[in-house]
């Protein structure tokens, strides 16, 4: 230690002689470089770190087929017209059933499968909703806890059919789920019916099948989601107790709940609404909770089945609103002209698409960053994600009306083909699907993005926030040196702790506040989520202020000797955002880019107000109101309330508060990430902006 | 003359003498083959092929057989076998339909894949050795992959779980094994008229695989002689069980298929294998005692048996032998030949509907949980409806009527098996360890060394309803080169075996039998026993490709460290210091002579070079070092665009 010192006193004493200085290495050098030029390289990765995810359309690849042994399209249909016509009487039973009121839907979906040849079983379940509970929340699927008093007033009933495979070992099966409405359920559902129905038939006599099938029709009555989570739970986590809901109801549902092996895949199958279009249209749905995808093979597969042998158009979800902005078609058309360009250079860099290319791929892309960083499935498939199988919802719109007989037909056959080519290429596969893409945005239905890709931007966006937390904290270690001559008070890495307790505080705040509506939810009485998010809102901004009041630091309007150096805090702020969106990036990548696209700015922005009014300098009074538009839009209630307005719907007033506790609500209550990192990462972040931005400095 | 007549005679008399030992050592080896078809209740045909092969005890010196295949023999005496079984199968036995109570499906029913299990005639310290020895000369006379039973890993040594009371039985199961026709040709080899002749002719390969289950078996046991010097006797007994799906041309979905044997399997039985002692075929229709007086003793009644309003028989049973709930119609197929080949058909007047017995209680077993890391198993026991009519239930000494049922599993390593966990529900209500168990025998696994074991003896309540049996477990992390080929498919956890030890299943033949070795093994009490599925647990696997990754960034690493490290022990900053001082002071000093120069020219006091701002030092170092990146890249630019251009 001491040999160091004298070193290093050697060594100024040197560098004050004037003898040419030791250089540094060189990654020190350019470290020391970019956080000497910080607000320089913090523009432009920012600028990039935008333009990077703006050029993301451009740098979609054509989807593949990873996999080998999924040979898609490869075999045969099988499909005859005995299936289609089972297919089709079923579909007339059930509308006789709708005319005449005789017996139970479900009997009769049952019996179909039995005479088909298939084990059948009826599964009665709680429609109870999805419960908070901040403990739980990040637990897997758990048994849901059976109460004793237990009403027979509501439950729905899922029935099951599995075809068992003739010579197979019964170690996996393919899941087949078409929702239907027991009690009025429409003539689109009915379709589904039969198409799954037609395959079923199918199925029951081939001798390809390896794995086993499982045709679960469940009880839509109580949406999508809720029926398929509950046969899942009963599958994978039974409860061996005794439970009270067996007893209820006239449906014999005592036999056994069966089961067939792993689940391998699973498909959803949904029919509604007439197509738009010529063509009977075919959307994919694919999103499960957390951002997480099925494998791209699964996809794929299926785009290929569908595109290539059925003739159907295949959609994925975008956002509308974008297809007609200007500002994005500018862009393509920018990005045209540089593509064109670039092609005359050389012929090999083909990268430019046109305009409405680019339009349509943003807005697809958008929609995917959007459900993924959302965090709650877009379909009864995300239920299958809990237990790690790749599932995905297909929603059919044919182009005719629901009661044409003649169109009927070939709707069926072909619904029923793109099903059994599916079911075909996962039957054939040996092992999990693993070889595609986990981490993938969708641009078109054959389009798509690895996150190879897609991370540059992120990257680029967070790149400048160590840069600028370092040479800010230079900076403030600087001008706290300058302003105390006290020598203990001069220990150099001390001088962050200040702020550091500061910012642990907000975070812990965000904490609290994150638990607050589980409590809320707690309150006896009925509330409208109005008064509930009004509760919320008083309690929260109530315990910020007793914040400020117990920890002198914290407060921005304390007095300048305890408040801290607004650089310091700007400094760990930046960290703790920085850390924050990191860790983020991880668990939801999507909810991390939209995330840093909120709090980068509003970080780099942040600075104090009133040393800005008074020196009454543009370039400062600029920065200041910069800042304070940022921060306006970085509140996470004003944000929902921009996006709102942005997809269409334009809330003012209280009634905003309603609707955005009834957002945050579905997402806890389908365990989003997105909540965590909203109570916990940006709105601390935001309330440290907020704090350095009324900093009495 | 004489000379040549002495030398004659003993020549003739060890002629003859051979003679005499090759046929005495013969005399006692009977071969004999039998089919049993058996039509099922869910319009399937059930086919039970059934080759028997005795060798008496004999002296062991010269051993020569004549019927008996001699790879065996030889197996038996090298290994010391005192009893074997071996099954290849495909499919899944249905119990429900197919049933679970006769010695047809005790026997018979058997899991997916390969079961192999041994009990050995050695000292217990060899036991392990023999086993070892044997799976790989299974492995070998069989064209199948046994001897990945020969780690440790992948077998158990059953104590009383199994049925069988031995210290010396060993038992491995290979779920994962592909059976196919390669695995029945040697095992056909075996028989002596192979598939050329007799019923064994009827084995057509792709009606054989057609079928929805198949399951070829092989049990040996050794016979002691209990005199001196002779040696064990040999029974081998090999079976093929088919259930075939008949083709029909019918509509009506209630009605059962007709069907012939040539219809079935695509061949006819054109006379039997002239090697066999008896070759018989039995068709058992079971659940059709409603409607027949109780003695078959006139000839039109027994005709009425087989040609009634409900079916016709295309051939005339030599016997008609009834069962407590079945018909047995026997027919010798010696009397058939080329010109009249024996081609027995069953053709359905009238719909029918019967149902198997099944085993008191239906097991089933599946795995709970999500995610890579735990989970756990569970068996669900279910009663049958045939419950309530068994007779088979014994009564504690406080007049309690209970069911017992053994569990017999074995445990791979990787599923690390905590056996505390242990909960057992009975009707819904969890129960404690000594209300329903019995008996329970652990053995914990081993890392990569061994696997586990558990056995234990339910006594359960005769009114149950289900009962469930639930094990938690960890996934265990196998080493990179420890995963097989497609890893990323699961890992299987080999089937459950229960039993069921107070429950016998037998036929009950009201008279007396020729000897037919199949009908008196069926009429020999057997275990009920039943087999769970196999189930497949996802492990976390790595990404096959990371070793690449990892070697590279493993370098990258040791490249920093070493060089870094190098640097540190090489460099001497003292003397660098130095050199660059007296360097300095040279360049300082031609500096120093031009600064003089110009500060004459001028006429100032000459300026120190310290003078010199560190802040423009800098910017001009690193203006340096942009030039220098971007050369970089230019040249890369270049670099990738001609490159690419081609």
């Amino acid at each position: 230690m001491a040999s160091e010192k004298r070193d290093k006193e050697e060594e100024e004493v040197k560098t004050d002689d004037g003898s040419p200085k030791i250089k540094p290495r060189p990654i020190v050098q350019l470290g020391i470089f970019l956080v000497a030029h910080s607000p320089v390289f913090s523009v432009v990765f920012s600028a990039a770190g935008v333009l990077a995810l703006l050029i993301l359309p451009l740098l979609a690849k054509n989807t593949y087929i990873s996999e080998n042994a999924l040979m898609p399209g490869s075999a045969r249909s099988m499909l005859s017209n005995r299936d289609v016509s089972d297919g089709s009487k079923l579909v007339k039973d059930i509308k006789n059933y709708w005319l005449n009121h005789e017996g139970q839907v479900q009997k009769l979906i049952g019996k179909y499968m039995s005479d088909m040849g298939a084990e059948v079983y009826y599964q009665k379940f709680h429609p109870e909703g999805n419960q908070f509970h901040p403990l739980h929340f990040f637990s897997g699927p758990d048994s849901y806890t059976l109460l004793d008093n237990v009403s027979c007033a509501s439950y729905g009933v899922n029935v099951a059919g599995i075809i068992r495979a003739p010579r197979g070992d019964g170690k996996e099966s393919i899941v087949l789920v078409t929702p239907y409405d027991f009690i009025n359920g429409g003539d689109y559902e009915a379709l589904s019916l039969g198409i799954t129905s037609t395959l079923f038939s199918l199925l029951a006599r081939v001798t390809w099948l390896s794995k086993d099938i499982i045709w679960l029709v469940t009880d839509s009555r109580y949406g999508d989601y809720r029926p398929v989570a509950a046969w899942l739970t009963e599958y994978h986590s039974p409860s061996f107790k005794v439970s009270d809901l067996l007893k209820c109801g006239e449906l014999n549902t005592a036999d056994t709940f069966r089961r067939a092996g792993t689940v391998a895949a699973a498909l959803v199958l949904k029919v509604d609404g007439r197509s738009e279009r010529f063509e009977d249209t075919l959307s994919i749905y694919a999103e499960a909770s957390n951002g997480q995808m099925p494998n791209l093979d699964l996809i794929n597969v299926v785009n290929y089945l569908a595109v290539h042998r059925q003739g159907f158009y295949v959609k994925v979800e975008k956002v509308v609103s974008l297809l007609s902005s200007s500002w994005l078609k500018i862009i393509g058309e920018i990005f045209e002209a540089v593509g064109k360009l670039a092609r005359t250079l050389n012929p090999d860099w083909n990268f430019g698409i046109p305009a409405a290319d680019y339009l349509e791929g943003s807005a697809t892309l958008a929609s995917s960053l959007y459900s993924q960083a959302l965090g709650i499935p877009t379909g009864p498939h995300g239920a299958f994600r809990d237990y790690q199988v790749d599932a995905i919802t297909l929603k059919i719109s044919p182009r005719f009306p629901p009661d044409s007989k003649t169109r009927q037909h070939d709707f069926f056959l072909r619904g029923a083909r793109l099903l059994e080519g599916t079911i075909r290429s996962v039957n054939n596969l040996l092992e999990k699907f693993h070889q595609s893409f986990f981490l993938y945005l969708l641009t078109s239905p054959s389009k798509f993005i690895s996150v190879g890709v897609y991370m540059i931007a992120f990257a680029l966006l967070v790149a400048p926030l160590p840069m600028v937390a370092a040479s800010l904290y230079i900076e403030g270690c600087k001008a706290l040196t300058k302003s105390t001559d006290n020598p203990t008070e001069n220990l150099k890495s001390w001088k962050w702790l200040d702020a550091a307790k500061q910012v642990f505080a907000l975070h812990l705040l965000g904490f609290i506040v994150t638990l607050l509506p589980y409590f809320i939810c707690q309150v006896p009485g009925q509330h409208s989520p109005r008064n509930r998010s009004i509760m919320w809102g008083t309690t929260s901004s109530s315990l910020l202020l007793i914040t400020f009041a117990i920890i002198p630091g914290c407060s921005p309007f304390s007095s300048r000797h305890h408040g801290t150096n607004w650089a310091v805090l700007k400094s760990v702020t930046i960290s703790a955002a920085f850390i924050g969106l990191c860790l983020m990036s991880i668990i939801n990548f999507a909810t991390a880019e939209i995330g840093a696209l909120l709090l980068v700015p509003t970080c780099l922005m942040a600075q104090p107000i009133k040393p800005a009014l008074r020196s009454r300098r543009i370039k400062s009074l600029l920065g200041a109101f910069c800042s304070m538009v940022l921060l306006t839009i970085g509140f996470p209630v004003m944000f929902f309330a921009i996006s709102k307005g942005l997809f269409g719907e334009a809330v003012v007033g209280l009634s905003l508060g309603g609707e955005f506790w009834t957002w945050l609500e579905s997402l806890w209550a389908w365990k989003s990430a997105t909540y965590l990192y909203i109570g916990m990462v940006h709105l601390p972040c935001w309330l440290l902006c907020l704090c350095i931005l009324f900093h009495p400095s | 003359m004489a000379c040549l007549v002495r030398s004659w005679i003993p020549l003739l008399f060890l002629q003859s003498f051979l003679v005499a030992i090759a046929f005495g050592s013969n005399e006692g080896e009977e071969f004999s083959e039998e089919l049993l078809l058996k039509p099922l209740p869910d319009r399937k045909v059930l086919a039970h092929f059934h080759f028997e092969n005795r060798a008496p005890p004999s002296n062991s010196h010269g051993r020569n057989h004549h019927l008996f295949p001699k790879a065996i023999s030889q197996l038996v005496q090298k290994f010391r076998v005192k009893e074997m079984e071996l099954s290849f199968t495909q499919g899944r036995w249905n119990h429900e339909h197919w049933g679970g109570f006769d010695p047809l499906s005790s026997m018979n029913a058997k899991p997916v894949g390969v079961e192999l299990w041994a009990v050995f005639d050695v000292p217990q310290s060899q036991v392990d050795i023999s086993w070892k020895n044997l799976t790989h000369a299974l492995s070998g006379l069989f064209c199948a992959s046994i001897n990945f039973l020969e780690s440790s890993t992948s077998y158990a040594a059953p104590t009383w779980g199994f049925g069988t009371n031995s210290d010396k039985l060993r038992y491995g199961s290979l779920p994962r094994e592909a059976v196919c026709t390669e695995n029945l040709t040697p095992w056909l080899k075996l028989l002596p008229c192979r598939d050329k002749d007799g019923i064994s002719a009827l084995m057509n390969r792709p009606s054989v695989y057609r079928g929805f289950y198949h399951s070829q078996r092989l049990h040996l046991s050794t016979v002691e002689s209990g005199q001196e010097g002779l040696g064990s006797g040999i029974v081998l007994e090999q079976t093929l069980t088919v259930v075939i799906q008949p083709e029909t041309t019918s509509v009506e979905t209630n009605m059962q298929p007709s069907w012939s044997l040539s219809s079935l399997f695509g061949r006819k039985v054109v006379g039997s294998c002239v090697l066999a002692k008896s070759s018989n075929v039995y068709l058992q229709l079971e659940g059709r005692l409603g409607h027949e007086s109780k003695n078959v003793d006139t000839e039109i009644e027994a005709h009425k048996l087989w040609m009634n309003s409900d079916f016709d028989l295309s051939l005339k049973p030599d016997r008609v032998i009834r069962e407590s709930s079945s018909l047995l119609f026997i027919f010798d197929i010696d009397k058939s030949s080329d010109s009249e080949p024996f081609d027995l058909g069953l053709t359905w007047k009238l719909p029918s509907k019967w149902s198997c017995e099944q085993a008191p209680l239906h097991a089933s077993r599946f795995l709970m949980g999500s995610g890579n890391e735990r989970g756990a198993i569970a068996i669900l026991l279910k009663a049958t409806e045939s419950q309530e009519k068994l007779s088979g239930r014994n009564l504690t000494t406080d007049g309690r009527c209970t069911i017992k049922a053994n569990i017999f599993q074995i445990f791979p390593w990787y599923i690390k098996v905590y056996y505390h966990t242990l909960q057992i529900f009975v009707d819904q209500q969890q129960k404690t360890d000594s209300e329903v168990l019995k008996k329970i025998n652990v053995s914990p696994s081993t890392d990569k060394v061994s696997s586990g074991m558990l056995e234990m003896m339910l006594e359960l309540p005769c009114e149950v309803k289900s009962a469930a049996i639930s094990i938690e477990y960890d996934k265990g992390f196998l080493h990179i080169d420890e995963y097989p080929p497609d890893a990323n498919q699961g890992f299987d956890i080999p089937s459950a075996l229960i039993s069921f030890p107070s429950h016998h299943a037998s036929l009950d033949f009201q008279e007396e039998l020729s000897k037919s070795p199949l009908l008196s093994s069926f009429k020999e009490k057997s275990l009920v026993r039943s087999y769970t599925e196999v189930l497949l647990v996802p492990l976390t696997t790595p990404d096959f490709s990371m070793p690449y990754n990892v070697i590279t960034i493993t370098c990258t690493i040791f490249a920093l460290y070493f060089g870094s490290l190098l640097n540190v022990l090489r460099r001497r900053i003292g003397e660098e210091e130095r050199f660059l001082k007296s360097q300095g002071k040279k360049r300082g000093g031609l500096k120093q002579l031009l600064s003089r120069l110009t500060a004459k020219i001028r006429g100032r006091p000459i300026e120190a070079p310290s003078s010199e701002s560190p802040a423009a030092e800098s910017s001009f170092l690193s203006s340096k070092l942009i030039f220098k990146i971007i050369l970089v890249a230019g040249a890369a630019a270049a670099w990738q665009y001609f490159s690419t251009d081609k």
